[in-house]
């Protein structure tokens, strides 16, 4: 049995702490009329009169002044108006986007579990209780992401323009007639119906997997691990499809001009790879503490084989969906990567040599997929990479050039992060660490590569 | 000069894995084994140097890898920099994701191709080889060790016995 030590318990609770004032720093900070909104922007120009483009923008704008002031003033004030909307959005989209990082982590780790048991894959018996413990924060994760969706249908926040008031509507000066068209799928009821019913379905796997994988060790034959086998290839049915739907809902109507066939894939790619890190990372926590007696370096082996091969995957998908999109360069489509490459170049194009350059030049050798320090290294790489990538889909649709990683998005980085090893370390200190009566588990302990 | 070999047949590998670490702890030289099909430890069993090829594919790699860039750049940005349906031809890497497919089919061929040549000569196999097969037994389900012999012949002979050998011959070799 593992034991939730002290140490790690404290850690998880001052990074929830820390994550919570960082969180309520930005709500306070985030202006609520345009007047605030001038005095940054003033503050600003004081700031940094280096930056160029902030500075022409200025310049154009004040020789406007003079030529027109009327027409000016009221540019002034759309202008003033979406600047408004992005700084208001900044918290919001902070959090959202490290409480979807951690849900999906955890979805993607119980969706790797699925795959090693419908695959009957005799190398991971071993890390199953591992892998069941990161998705004990499957059902946190998901109340807290509901409540988010929720405030956001009920419109407190404009993380979701589809949801703003009037954009159907042919009167309103809101109205948006390519969103309007959308509105069949894209509306708030249907929207959380949908969210809601997704998440119960994984959650059920979840608990019911979890259910008899804890009864499997008192029986005395197989007949719930057969139970786990037919419900983990029932489950991967039914999460491939509803992965995709949920990626479409969640991400990428942020841009509901925008569409791309291949999102779900990516989006999927992204998180798995997350996944299987935090798998590793945990595994390696435990067998440090003596824990995982039986885990040897050739578990670690595959492990970091799957970090590899999926980072590969990720970047396959990454390109594939932005060299089509470049390629054929349709004003429709290639605003999103126009956006992405003008106001966020550095995480957009920093965030590829996080998840592709550095873990395929040393996740390469077969030797270093056994060292565990270069293991937890890459993974921090491939984290941080993958919370960008997130990090970059989501915000220029909320908040623009407004974008900075500053106390809302490492506060809330820190809090899910504080959450997500909580919930995973009191979760496997519940069951014993090895799922001793599973059939594979002999040849699980024994696993040389 | 002519040197004494022992051939030492055996027919199961679960019995050729102990007589290959039998052999080894007391010190007959394995001249070679001959299988016929892929016994999974034998490599580290005979005490074998690990293989270089990953590291030569790599470097392959990274040579495929350069000559797609420097081709494609000539190509398509020095030579002839047309513009071919609003394509950006001005700088190689405002036109690079086009170039990408290139590359990457270039890296794998190179790295592929090499090593498999680099195979072929490191292991002396070509078309028209003579087979250097000492028993026509060992392609089909027969396994044979070569050892040196190095003073008592007799005494190995009763030795690889002991090990479970289904046969052993003496061979004068040239």
């Amino acid at each position: 049995m593992y034991i939730f030590s002290n140490k790690l318990k404290t850690f998880a609770f001052i990074l929830m702490a820390l994550g919570i004032v960082g969180i309520a720093i930005g709500f306070l900070s985030a202006p609520s009329t345009t007047q605030e909104v001038e005095q940054i922007l003033q503050a600003r120009e004081h700031g940094h009169h280096d930056a160029a483009t902030a500075h022409v923008a200025h310049d154009t704008e004040s020789v406007a002044a003079t030529a027109a002031a009327d027409l000016h003033a009221e540019e002034h004030q759309a202008h003033l108006e979406h600047v408004l909307h992005g700084l208001e959005n900044r918290p919001w989209a902070a959090v959202y986007v490290a409480c979807i990082f951690a849900l999906l982590i955890s979805v993607g780790v119980l969706a790797f579990y699925a795959i090693q048991n419908a695959a009957m894959a005799g190398w991971s018996p071993i890390l199953f209780r591992v892998m069941e413990g990161i998705t004990g924060y499957l059902l946190p994760g998901t109340i807290i992401f509901l409540v988010l969706l929720a405030l956001s249908g009920l419109h407190f926040n404009h993380l979701f323009v589809w949801m703003a008031e009037g954009v159907t509507d042919p009167a309103s000066a809101n109205y948006d007639a390519i969103v309007a068209g959308k509105s069949a799928y894209l509306n708030v009821p249907r929207w959380l119906i949908t969210a809601v019913l997704i998440l119960a379905g994984w959650n059920y796997y979840r608990f019911y997997a979890r259910k008899h994988s804890i009864a499997q060790d008192t029986a005395t034959d197989n007949s719930d691990y057969k139970k786990i086998f037919k419900a983990s290839a029932a489950f991967l049915a039914f999460f491939i499809v509803t992965e995709s739907i949920a990626s479409w809902d969640w991400i990428m109507s942020i841009d509901p001009h925008w569409y791309s066939t291949l999102y779900g894939w990516y989006v999927l790619a992204s998180f798995l790879v997350s996944a299987v890190t935090v798998i590793a990372m945990v595994t390696i926590y435990l067998r440090a503490n003596g824990y995982l007696p039986n885990v040897n370096t050739s578990h670690l082996h595959d492990l970091a084989k799957f970090m590899f091969g999926f980072s590969i995957f990720w970047t396959y998908l990454w390109f594939s969906q932005f060299m089509l999109q470049w390629y054929s360069n349709i004003p429709e489509e290639v605003v999103y990567y126009i956006t992405r490459i003008e106001n966020y170049n550095l995480p957009f194009f920093g965030m590829l040599v996080l998840n592709f350059v550095l873990p395929l030049l040393i996740l390469l050798n077969t030797d270093f997929k056994r060292l565990t320090w270069i293991i937890v290294m890459v993974g921090i790489f491939i984290l941080v990479g993958h919370y960008l990538d997130f990090y970059v889909m989501i915000m220029p649709g909320t908040v623009g050039n407004e974008w900075f990683i500053g106390a809302p998005e490492l506060g809330a980085i820190a809090f899910f992060a504080g959450l997500l090893i909580y919930c995973t370390f009191s979760t496997i200190a519940k069951q014993p660490l090895v799922a001793e009566k599973n059939p594979l588990m002999e040849e699980s302990k024994h696993f040389q590569y | 000069m002519s040197t004494k070999v022992l051939h030492v047949l055996y027919n199961d590998d679960d019995v050729l894995m102990e007589a290959v670490h039998k052999t080894r702890s007391a010190h007959h030289h394995i001249e070679e084994i001959y299988t016929p099909f892929p016994v999974h430890g034998l490599d580290k069993a005979m005490g074998l140097a690990p293989t270089r090829l990953a590291i030569c594919a790599f470097l392959y790699g990274l040579c495929g890898l350069s000559f797609g860039t420097w081709m494609i750049n000539y190509m398509m940005i020095s030579d002839w920099p047309q513009d071919i349906g609003g394509k950006p031809s001005f700088t190689f890497i405002q036109n690079m994701p086009s170039f990408v497919p290139i590359m990457f089919e270039l890296t794998v061929f190179f790295a592929a191709h090499l090593m498999v040549l680099t195979f072929y000569m490191r292991s002396k196999l070509w078309p028209f080889k003579k087979a250097e097969n000492p028993d026509v037994r060992t392609t089909d389900d027969h396994f044979l060790m070569e050892v040196s012999v190095k003073d008592n012949e007799e005494e190995m002979i009763s030795f690889f016995k002991e090990t479970g050998a289904v046969e052993i011959k003496v061979i004068d070799k040239q």
